[in-house]
């Protein structure tokens, strides 16, 4: 069906390579990049541990399948060709002939198929591999996938961090579910990827070093990567002014970002995070007294200005979301309903719902927060929603635990939410809305929302490898959520990538730094 | 043999303490809504509910409560701390990595503010009122009611990004080469703003008291006999009144040892310094029940090594507290 062979594979790369516009710079060999990571790692093997800490060190120690240019096209790596059966039920990896493990042992097709058992029993992404029933390996250096159901969320499954290729000969002495604290995921790593792990010191800096003998030519171009663990925003927006530290992702303060700007020689851009895709929003619980009548949540709605937010609180670093797919993503449908700011109509729909205005106050609602960063955004819904008469309680958490439990069991009214994408709708956005995942524990369908036509869109969409017919299925899915707000889209978490003007190839794919940078480049 | 005896007392209060501490703990930290399942959960960017059941019961967390206390507690007899479920490596290899560079920045913290303060302190009780003394307060209260993390960042600003004299963050710059006094300096250098911002906090209290006890101290009967029978005032001040001035200031010292963990935690964070206090919070926010405890045993057991030793230095200051029993 779509058979890539190596020439057209590299004809593409090729092409993406002068979209970026990276072809006019020679890149040159050598020199130690400083970057840095925003939190603690908890464990550097990306293939039972997600997450954007781990996803940095991950992708560098652990080559993937595939890797995408910026324009969302799938290009080859561990993989140098692929192929999809016409039927959808099989996929076909040939692997690359020369690559081999940082300890010289040679990366084969049963490696991948060990992977792919690991991370279905550690990962905790279940759905990405979910439909994987085997793999069968006919020879050392192809891997055939054979599915249960045909699976387009795989593609971007098999790029990024997310299908971490690791060495059976290392991680298959234990049980396959114990691999997630195997003693080898902190220290010796023998990954797959461009550089291999030189020092893990918790709490400090993860050191990596080139791997010599990575299948790419010439690549990586560093010598060495310093991650360096700084965990407080001010200290960092400092470590990148004086130099300290060349490059960091994933600064989502509104202060820190427009700061950072204004600074020499540092570039600051939104770019990069299609495929992580994180929002922010205002979570729903549809289920609960008032809040079960759409009117009511489309008042609410109406009555927050996105405007506000976005300038006032995100102070223009965020763009508006309006549906639960990130605005990068080609499904994204911004051709839905965008709730304007409309305080008549939202009195108008209150009174309509039975619930008139009895003095200054219709009815009481409280409203979660999780963390203590998004409590002007939770105090501002309040301000704005006295305003159509609806009362609103704040209810702070001691901390994550406190409010993962209340939202978990759907122990809450409002609640201002970040979840992230994740690469296909599959892996990040079914989970919010999809029925049979009511009140799993954080980040499930917390809302209690269910619709049978939403359902059926997301299945069919979820075995449709037609890109037009999903994007099809994925516009009407959006129109239904915008219309019946179980959650209501505000705008993308500002994450941004600092990096400084010695910088060449900085890592603006889809992935952000969760993809490997054996591109970037130190100039002279 | 009262030394002997106030050794054997201190042992044996020391395991009766260590273990309120941890049952405490245990049973505050088991109240708490929520577990490290969901901040595991919160660091993989969600999780599926099958993974979240089977991480509980991974870490015995699906048990009852008492069932988890006699683990635990059956674990530390034997010496065991356990293991971190949040970062997977035995919490005694953790927590013990970090001690040094706690150690390192607070005794240099506490010597330097202990030096400067009693100097301070006797500097101006000699002129209560002169303008200096009142300089000394000023500068010493004000070190001392400015939050750490506010002096810590304007230091960074003045002395990382203004002047671009010390390093941001962290203990070390991984990226030179060199023998040990290479490192060593740059490891100085580290320490500059760290230990600058965190002994801004216990200048005031040293000073303070140096200089009330000196004030009083230089007021007294024998103070003025050794005036009177003509001795330099140098040796006057310093050592008939400062030695009798400086067994409250020892006794505050000691108490000050509780602050290993607990006012470097801020200085920590700020600058990055990988040390118990930065693990402490991290293993707080991600409910790391094994690591909490852990570095609370040890806090608890470095207090009470430090109550016994300001207890032998008061002995060694003061010949009158011995005695007295």
């Amino acid at each position: 069906m779509r058979k890539f062979t190596r020439n057209v594979a590299a004809a593409m790369s090729l092409v993406a390579f002068t979209a970026a516009g990276v072809i006019a710079d020679t890149p040159t060999r050598g020199g130690t990049l400083v970057t840095v990571l925003g939190s603690n790692v908890r464990n550097l093997n990306s293939a039972v541990q997600s997450g954007i800490v781990t996803g940095y060190p991950g992708a560098q120690l652990f080559a993937s399948p595939l890797r995408y240019d910026d324009s969302w096209t799938p290009q080859p790596y561990l993989a140098e060709s692929w192929d999809v059966s016409d039927d959808g039920m099989s996929v076909t990896l040939n692997l690359v002939k020369n690559a081999t493990f940082h300890d010289g042992q040679p990366i084969t097709s049963s490696d991948v198929a060990f992977s792919v058992e690991v991370i279905k029993n550690n990962h905790p992404f279940k759905s990405m591999f979910a439909p994987v029933e085997n793999v069968e390996t006919p020879d050392a250096h192809t891997a055939i996938l054979k599915l249960s159901k045909p699976h387009p969320a795989l593609m971007l499954a098999m790029s990024g961090q997310l299908m971490s290729i690791i060495p059976e000969h290392i991680y298959g002495d234990v049980p396959i579910n114990e691999v997630k604290t195997h003693p080898r995921n902190n220290e010796n790593v023998v990954g797959s990827g461009p550089f291999k792990l030189v020092e893990f010191k918790n709490g400090e800096h993860v050191i990596l070093e080139r791997y010599d003998g990575f299948f790419m030519e010439g690549r990586p171009y560093l010598d060495k990567v310093v991650m360096r663990i700084i965990t407080d925003p001010a200290a960092r927006a400092i470590a990148y002014e004086n130099g300290e530290v060349h490059m960091g992702a994933f600064e989502s303060l509104p202060r820190v970002i427009n700061r950072l700007k204004k600074a020499d020689g540092l570039n600051v851009t939104p770019d990069g995070y299609g495929g992580i895709g994180p929002l922010d929003w205002l979570a729903i619980n549809t289920t609960k007294g008032p809040l079960a009548d759409v009117r009511v949540r489309k008042a609410i709605a109406h009555a927050i200005d996105k405007n506000f937010i976005m300038k006032a609180i995100m102070q223009g670093t965020a763009s508006e979301s309006r549906t639960g797919i990130h605005p990068d993503s080609p499904f994204y449908s911004a051709d839905v309903e965008a709730y304007a700011l409309d305080l008549d109509k939202a009195n108008a729909l209150l009174d309509e719902a039975g619930y008139p205005k009895n003095g200054d106050t219709r009815f009481s609602v409280t409203i979660d927060f999780g963390w203590p960063g998004v409590k002007p955004q939770v105090e501002y819904v309040k301000a704005a929603l006295k305003k159509v008469g609806i009362d609103v309680e704040v209810r702070a958490s001691a901390d994550f635990p406190t409010w993962a439990k209340r939202m978990g069991t759907m122990d809450f009214d409002l609640s201002w939410d970040t979840v992230f994408n994740w690469g296909d709708p599959v892996i990040g956005v079914h989970r919010t809305y999809d029925s049979s995942n009511i009140a799993k524990g954080v980040w499930s369908n917390t809302q209690g929302y269910s619709n049978a036509r939403v359902d059926e869109l997301m299945q069919m969409a979820a075995v449709e490898n037609d890109m037009e017919k999903r994007k099809a299925l994925y516009a009407e899915f959006q129109a239904i959520i915008a219309d019946e707000v179980p959650v209501y889209h505000v705008n993308t978490l500002p994450y941004h990538t600092v990096y400084s003007d010695k910088i060449g190839n900085p890592p603006i794919g889809i992935w952000a730094t969760s993809s490997p940078i054996d591109m970037v480049y130190l100039k002279d | 043999m009262k030394t002997f005896g106030l050794i054997v007392n201190r042992l044996v209060y020391a395991f009766v303490l260590l273990f309120a501490v941890l049952v405490l703990n245990f049973t505050l930290m088991h109240m708490a809504p929520g577990d490290v399942a969901d901040t595991i959960s919160q660091s993989m960017g969600g999780a599926d509910e099958e993974l979240l059941i089977e991480i509980r019961k991974d870490y015995g967390l699906d048990q009852p409560y008492y069932q988890q206390l006699v683990t635990y507690i059956g674990k530390v007899l034997r010496f065991d701390l356990g293991h971190s479920f949040f970062f997977n490596e035995p919490v005694s290899k953790l927590v013990l990595e970090r001690v040094p560079a706690t150690l390192l920045l607070v005794i240099t913290a506490q010597i330097l503010a202990l030096l400067l303060g009693v100097v301070l302190g006797v500097y101006s009780a000699r002129k209560p009122n002169g303008i200096l003394s009142h300089f000394v307060t000023l500068f010493a209260l004000f070190g001392y009611s400015a939050p750490v993390f506010w002096t810590g960042i304007l230091l960074l600003i003045a002395f990382s990004l203004q002047i671009p004299l010390f390093p941001v963050a962290g203990m070390r710059d991984v990226t030179i080469e060199g023998n040990f006094w290479v490192h060593a300096i740059d490891v100085m250098k580290h320490m500059v703003l760290p230990v600058l911002t965190l002994a801004s906090i216990f200048l005031a209290l040293y000073s303070r008291l140096a200089r009330a006890t000196m004030i009083e101290t230089l007021g007294t009967d024998f103070v003025r006999t050794a005036r009177a029978k003509g001795l330099p005032e140098r040796q006057v001040v310093y050592k008939h009144a400062l030695r009798n001035s400086l067994s409250p200031v020892v006794t505050l010292a000691g108490l000050q040892f509780s602050a290993v963990v607990s006012g470097a935690v801020l200085v920590e964070a700020v600058f990055s310094w990988p040390g118990l206090g930065t693990l402490a919070f991290q293993s707080i926010i991600a409910r790391d029940t094994p690591t909490i405890l852990g570095i609370l045993f040890f806090s608890a057991l470095v207090v009470i090594i430090g109550n016994l030793l300001t207890d032998l230095a008061l002995r060694f200051v003061d010949p009158r507290v011995g005695a007295s029993k």
